[in-house]
C-alpha cells in the first residue's frame, strides 16, 4: 500500500518581508519563514545575523517594523506587543528577563494566562526541580542554569502554545543544556509550536523540523532536518564551524 | 539643657505628624520615579490642588452654584479630591510625560517643574497667595489627652490615617500580585509588555496613584496648614531629601526615612532649634557620601 502523506498543518506564524529597524539601523531585510502548528524550527546564523531580533520584531520590540507578521491568520504587524503577546506566545529573552525583585514563585505565577491550558506550577516544578527547592530565593540570586529553567518554565504556565526561544543554551553546563534539550523535546512531542534561536548546532539539529539559517538580516538557507546530513558542508560554511 | 520629659515627648510628635506627611509624599514620588523614570516635581503641586479643592468643597463651590448652605465635606472631601487630582494626573501623563519616557531623567523633571509653576501660578491667580484656613471636622476637633500631653484630636486622626495609608500601599507593592507586577514594570516594562501585560495603561495608573498620595496628604494637611498656592512647593524641598535619602524608588525606604526624618526634625528642635531646618538636608548629603544609592535603594 502506498504510504500516505498527511495534510500540513496550519501555519502557526508566517512572516513575509518582516523588516526591522533599531534607531535608524536597519537589522531586518524581507525576512520570509513560516512555522506550522506542532513544528519546530530553529534560527541559526552567526553573532548579529538577526536572529534575536527576528523574534523581538515578531512581537513588536524592535524600534520600528514593517512587512507582514500573522500569528494563526491573524495579522500582527499593526497590533502593540501585549496585544500580540495575547494571542499565544510565550517569549524567553536572550538575557533570561528574571526579574531579580520577585522570588523564584513570584516569577513563576507573575504571568497572565494567554490560552486555556496552561501548566500548573506544579507540572512546571516537576519538569524543572531545581527550582521547587529555590522558590522562595530572589530571582537575582538563581544560577544560570536556574534562570533559564525559571524563564522556560514561566511561560509554560500562561498558556501559551507559540513558544519563542532565544538562546537558551547559551554559557550553560551540558548537564543543564541536557535538561533543556529533554525539556523542549517534551514540549513538541506535547504539540507545542517552537521557534528556537540557537547557536549550538549540535543541540538544535535533534530538536528541529527545519532549520533557518539567518545571515545579514535576510534568509540564507532553509534546511529541513532530514537534508541536514547531506548538506552539512554547507551549513558549516553558513554558520562558520 | 533643661528639657522636660512633656516638652521632648511634645516636640517628637509634632515630628511624626510631619513624618506622616513626608511619607506620604515621598512614597507617592517613589511608586512615581520607580516605574515611570520621572522625578515628579508636579508633587507638590499636586498636594496644594487637593487642599484647594477640599477647601473649595467646604467653603466656595455652595456659593458658587447659589446653594449658599450647599458645602463638601471633609470625608466626602479625602475620597473626591485625591481621585480628581490623580484624575488631572492622568491626563497629563498621557498628554505629556508619556513622550518623554525614552530621554534623560532632565527632561521629565524640567517639565514636571513647568507644570507647577503653571498650577501654582493659575491658583495664586484665582485665589491670592494668602492662606485660607479649613476647619477639620467636628468629630475631630477638641484635644485628646494621650497620657504625655494634650494633642488636638485632627493630629492624632492624620497620623492613624497616614499609618494606615503607608501600610495599606507597602502592602499593596510588596505582597500581592498587582504589585508583583508593578515591581516587574519597573525593572523591565519593555518585557512585562511582551508577556502581555498592558503596561501603558499600568503605567497611566500607577501614576494616578502616586498622585492620589499626594492628594489624601493635600487634604489631611488642609486643616493642619495654611492652604495657599505655595504650600505643595515649600513642602515638596523636603520630601525630595526623604526620597533622596531612603533611595529613588523605595517604597519601603520612603516609607520609613518620611517619618524618621519627621521625627529627627521633632528632636532637632528640642535640642537645637536653629538647626531644624537644615538638620534633613545635611542628612542627606551625608547620606549621598556613604551610600549614594540611598539606605533602602540597590547599589547599581
Amino acid at each position: 500500500m502506498p504510504e500516505m502523506e498527511l495534510p500540513e498543518a496550519a501555519p502557526a506564524l508566517e512572516i513575509r518581508g518582516l523588516e526591522a529597524w533599531y534607531g535608524e539601523s536597519h537589522v531586518l531585510h524581507k525576512i520570509d519563514l513560516t512555522v506550522r502548528e506542532g513544528e519546530c524550527v530553529t534560527l541559526l546564523g552567526r553573532n548579529g545575523a538577526g536572529r534575536s531580533t527576528t523574534l523581538k520584531a515578531i512581537l513588536g520590540l524592535t524600534d520600528r517594523r514593517a512587512g507582514s507578521v500573522r500569528v494563526r491568520g491573524q495579522e500582527t504587524i499593526r497590533l502593540s506587543t501585549h496585544r500580540i503577546a495575547r494571542l499565544g506566545l510565550g517569549y524567553c529573552p536572550e538575557e533570561r528577563g528574571i526579574y531579580r525583585s520577585l522570588t523564584t514563585q513570584e516569577n513563576l505565577t507573575l504571568l497572565p494566562r494567554l490560552g486555556p491550558d496552561g501548566m500548573s506550577v506544579a507540572e512546571v516544578l516537576a519538569l524543572f526541580p531545581n527550582l521547587a527547592e529555590r522558590a522562595d530565593s530572589g530571582g537575582g540570586r538563581l544560577s544560570g542554569g536556574e534562570q533559564q529553567m525559571l524563564a522556560l518554565g514561566r511561560i509554560l504556565t500562561t498558556g501559551a502554545r507559540i513558544l519563542l526561544l532565544d538562546e537558551i543554551t547559551e554559557g550553560l553546563a551540558p548537564v543543564i543544556v541536557e535538561a533543556l534539550g529533554r525539556a523542549v523535546a517534551l514540549l513538541k512531542s506535547r504539540g507545542f509550536t517552537i521557534v528556537l534561536v540557537e547557536q549550538n548546532f549540535h543541540f538544535a539539529r535533534h530538536l528541529a523540523d527545519r532549520h533557518y539559517v539567518i545571515e545579514n538580516g535576510r534568509v540564507a538557507a532553509e534546511i529541513p532536518a532530514n537534508e541536514v546530513a547531506a548538506r552539512e558542508a554547507e551549513v558549516g560554511r553558513l554558520l562558520g564551524v | 539643657m533643661d528639657i522636660t520629659l512633656q516638652a521632648f515627648m511634645a516636640q517628637l510628635t509634632i515630628g511624626l505628624i510631619g513624618g506622616c506627611f513626608y511619607a506620604l509624599l515621598s512614597m507617592g514620588l517613589a511608586i512615581i520615579f520607580g516605574l515611570l523614570n520621572i522625578i515628579n516635581f508636579t508633587h507638590g503641586a499636586q498636594f496644594m490642588m487637593a487642599a484647594f479643592l477640599a477647601w473649595i468643597g467646604l467653603t466656595q463651590i455652595g456659593p458658587w452654584l447659589g446653594y449658599p448652605d450647599f458645602q463638601i465635606n471633609f470625608w466626602v472631601a479625602l475620597v473626591l479630591a485625591p481621585l480628581c487630582v490623580a484624575l488631572f494626573g492622568m491626563v497629563i501623563e498621557r498628554t505629556l510625560l508619556r513622550r518623554l519616557y525614552h530621554l534623560d531623567h532632565l527632561y521629565g523633571l524640567l517639565l514636571t517643574f513647568g507644570v507647577a509653576l503653571v498650577m501654582e501660578g493659575a491658583f495664586r491667580y484665582a485665589f491670592g497667595v494668602s492662606g485660607q484656613g479649613y476647619e477639620p471636622p467636628e468629630i475631630l476637633q477638641g484635644p485628646v489627652d494621650v497620657g504625655f500631653m494634650l494633642l488636638p484630636k485632627y493630629r492624632v486622626f492624620v497620623v492613624a490615617a497616614s499609618l494606615l495609608i503607608c501600610f495599606f500601599t507597602w502592602y499593596l507593592f510588596e505582597r500581592t500580585k498587582l504589585g508583583a507586577y508593578l515591581r516587574a514594570g519597573t525593572e523591565n516594562p519593555r518585557l512585562l509588555q511582551a508577556f502581555g501585560i498592558n503596561v501603558p495603561v499600568m503605567i497611566t495608573l500607577t501614576y494616578g496613584f502616586g498622585v492620589a498620595l499626594a492628594g489624601i496628604a493635600g487634604v489631611l494637611a488642609a486643616p493642619i496648614m495654611q492652604v495657599t498656592p505655595l504650600m505643595g512647593g515649600n513642602l515638596l524641598n523636603i520630601v525630595f531629601a526623604v526620597v533622596v535619602i531612603g533611595g529613588l524608588g523605595s517604597i519601603l525606604g520612603a516609607m520609613m526615612t518620611g517619618l524618621a526624618l519627621g521625627l529627627i526634625e521633632g528632636l532637632t528642635k528640642v535640642v537645637y532649634p536653629e538647626a531644624s531646618t537644615v538638620v534633613v538636608f545635611v542628612i542627606m548629603a551625608l547620606a549621598l557620601l556613604v551610600r549614594p544609592a540611598g539606605l533602602f535603594g540597590r547599589e547599581a
